[in-house]
């Protein structure tokens, strides 16, 4: 799959045991607790859960972005060999935007609406390049140019509301690839989109990814939002790495419940119309007391005694490094599996 | 752009307008307003008050006197009913000194608002903080009549030391430095208040803003924490102080100042309009509120112009 397969992989990510606790009046706050994964140049991680499963905070944790009095970190996140949990603020500063680039779920909030779209990018390219404004102007219009705005050489002036949704998310793509980053981290970037610029913003994202050779942390609530473009899926619930692997595996032979539910609330036009799309019951777990055992116990429709102990995060299946946290036997796994997936099942409430 | 001005001046003509129909419409309603009666003094007899009542046109119709002062007004010949001296002249006497308290005020109040908004906001929760608060509540508290007349008492009365000269205003033609020496203890009871006001409502701002999205934007392209604070944070906290700051100084400049300029004895416009309330004198009251109003509406003119300037989104295009 990978362009240039003889090349040796190069390891640009490695997240080892990464925990995030934020200490709050009503307790610690276990936003993440022991992530692991790796990323290699060229390649996509998918990371998806739901609202509050620490996605976003194992995100924002990589930029440097959750720093706080409050917050406490484990584990280590070394980037080409270099723990970043352990730089200084201004040392942490070198590396955003230059050597990681983020992007934001909502384009329409996240450029500063007082400056023109181009002052944002040369911004961006002036932090870390000392150029001339110009040239850095100049590099602004290409930027645009790449992620398919028309007229660059005008729009560029234009302020943020100026532009449309699709447009801004576009400028927004500009700007965190200006210094040409070896990661780039999108953080829900489709979610506030309609559905049709979902698919280009998706599309450019794959593109833009093989112009800069550099690798890209996908992260959605949304399945099918990586189904097209991730190489490696991690599937998140309650802070914890509930199911991890790759992009076919997951689709085809997922694991965990929880995953199940995923894909069975995705509406799909290749299998017979269920009576109602498939939800998973009930509300994540809160992560300040998390239940005891497997997170997903309270809401799974097939727990049973041995949960109240959380399984690890272990292969069980034939294919190496497909991994998950569920105890089911594999073959009455695939059972039940396939029966909820379609949606013959009714699930007990 | 000249269709917005075309439309603003007229609504601010309105304005003027219709306060000195409220300001004369009170002077007819409150009891005791009677003006021959105040004009004849003590001693009247009623044919005197008869008299005068007619001279001055007081046994009109009221909106025949309305007229008739409008007209005086804009004509710049309304005279006093106490001391029959010509109202604009007073105006004009006083703008100096006015004018000079409320500049330089406005300069310390700007500045320190800013300075302890923005120390306060960046140091949120922590003892600097906390402290600063307190202080901006003190000030807040703190009544101008009294606080001027401790400082005065205290510093310049000899209460504890003569550091000050006592009250009055020397213009800065005639002296720079006396101009100077007299102004400091005026300008610093005024901006107390302000001070502790603007800074408060800066914080509160600032520390909306760093949550914006946009200032997560700019961390994350890894700007530095200075650059965040001072183009992206606080470019937007400081626009509705823009609003504030243009209706507190032209409200100064129009004469608002009333108890810094009497406690001062400064002898500015606040001061004659106190005096002219206090003789329940018609004339000079409407001019002064006209005077005021023509600062307020203009001001506030200004301060939608700048409003475009410092937000693109309402820019007319």
């Amino acid at each position: 799959m990978e362009p240039g397969g003889a090349l040796m992989a190069e390891r640009l990510l490695e997240v080892e045991d990464l925990s995030v606790h934020f200490a709050t009046v009503d307790g610690t706050v276990k936003a993440v607790d022991g992530v692991s994964f790796e990323l290699e140049r060229g390649k996509v991680l998918g990371i998806v859960g739901e609202s509050g499963s620490g996605k976003s905070v194992t995100a924002m944790t990589l930029m440097g972005l959750t720093r706080d009095v409050n917050a406490h970190f484990g584990g280590e996140v070394r980037y080409k060999g270099r723990n970043l949990l352990e730089l200084s603020e201004s040392e942490m500063q070198g590396y955003r935007g230059n050597e990681i680039g983020m992007i934001f779920q909502d384009p329409m909030t996240s450029l500063n609406p007082v400056y023109r779209i181009g002052e944002q990018i040369v911004e961006a390219i002036q932090a870390h390049d000392k150029v001339d404004k110009r040239v850095a102007k100049r590099r602004a219009v290409e930027l645009l140019k790449q992620v398919g705005i028309p007229n660059p050489e005008s729009r560029v002036d234009d302020f943020p509301h100026q532009f449309s949704g699709g447009m801004r998310q576009r400028a927004m793509i500009a700007m965190a690839l200006s210094c040409n980053p070896d990661v780039l981290i999108a953080d829900e970037p489709t979610t506030a989109l309609d559905v049709t610029i979902q698919a280009q913003i998706i599309e450019l994202i794959g593109r833009l990814k093989d112009d800069f050779n550099s690798a890209v942390i996908m992260i959605t609530h949304d399945l099918g939002v990586v189904a097209e473009i991730a190489d490696e899926i991690i599937v998140m619930y309650a802070g914890r790495v509930v199911e991890q692997a790759e992009k076919r595996d997951l689709f085809y032979d997922p694991q965990m419940p929880y995953t199940w539910g995923l894909l069975g609330s995705i509406p799909r036009l290749d299998r017979p119309k269920p009576e109602r799309l498939h939800s998973i019951k009930g509300a994540p777990p809160s992560v300040i007391n998390a239940p005891a055992g497997c997170k997903f116990r309270p809401r799974c429709p097939h727990a049973f005694e041995k949960c109240v102990d959380e399984p690890a995060l272990e292969n069980r299946v034939e294919k190496p490094g497909h991994l998950d946290r569920c105890w089911l036997d594999v073959e009455v796994k695939r059972a039940l599996r396939d029966a909820t997936i379609s949606g013959d099942t009714q699930e007990a409430a | 752009m000249a269709t917005f001005l075309v439309r603003r001046s007229i609504g601010a003509i309105l304005v003027c307008i219709a306060v000195t129909f409220v300001v004369f419409l009170i002077f007819i309603v409150v009891p005791g307003g009677d003006p021959a009666q105040r004009i004849a003094g003590k001693n009247a007899t009623p044919q005197n008050i008869i008299n005068i009542r007619h001279s001055w046109g007081f046994d009109q119709p009221f909106y025949t006197q309305y007229w008739v002062m409008l007209k005086k007004m804009f004509g710049g010949n309304l005279v006093s009913y106490t001391s029959q001296q010509n109202v604009l002249t007073q105006i004009v006497q006083g703008m100096p000194a006015t004018f000079s308290l409320t500049i330089g005020a406005s300069i310390i109040w700007l500045f320190f608002g800013i300075l302890v908004g923005v120390l306060s906001a960046i140091t949120a929760g922590r003892l600097s903080d906390r402290v600063i608060t307190v202080l901006a509540l003190i000030g807040i508290s703190m009544p101008v009549f009294w606080l001027g007349i401790i400082t005065r008492y205290y510093l310049a009365e000899g209460g504890l030391v003569t550091w000050f000269p006592d009250g009055e205003y020397v213009g800065i033609t005639q002296s720079p430095v006396q101009w100077l020496s007299h102004m400091i203890l005026p300008w610093l009871v005024l901006a107390v208040l302000f001070i502790g006001f603007y800074g408060r409502v800066l914080r509160g701002n600032i520390l909306d803003t760093i949550n914006e999205d946009y200032v997560r934007t700019a961390k994350s392209k890894g700007l530095t924490p200075r650059r965040i604070l001072v183009k992206h944070v606080l470019r937007t906290s400081l626009i509705p102080i823009v609003t504030l700051f243009g209706l507190d100084f032209a409200a100064v400049l129009g004469g608002g100042a009333i108890l810094t300029e009497t406690v001062f004895d400064l002898h500015g416009v606040g001061q004659y309009a106190e005096l002219s309330i206090n003789n329940f004198d018609l004339p000079p009251i409407m001019g002064v509120t006209m005077y005021g109003a023509f600062f307020i509406v203009v001001f506030s003119m200004i301060v939608d112009l700048f409003y475009a300037y410092l937000d693109p989104r309402i820019r007319p295009t």
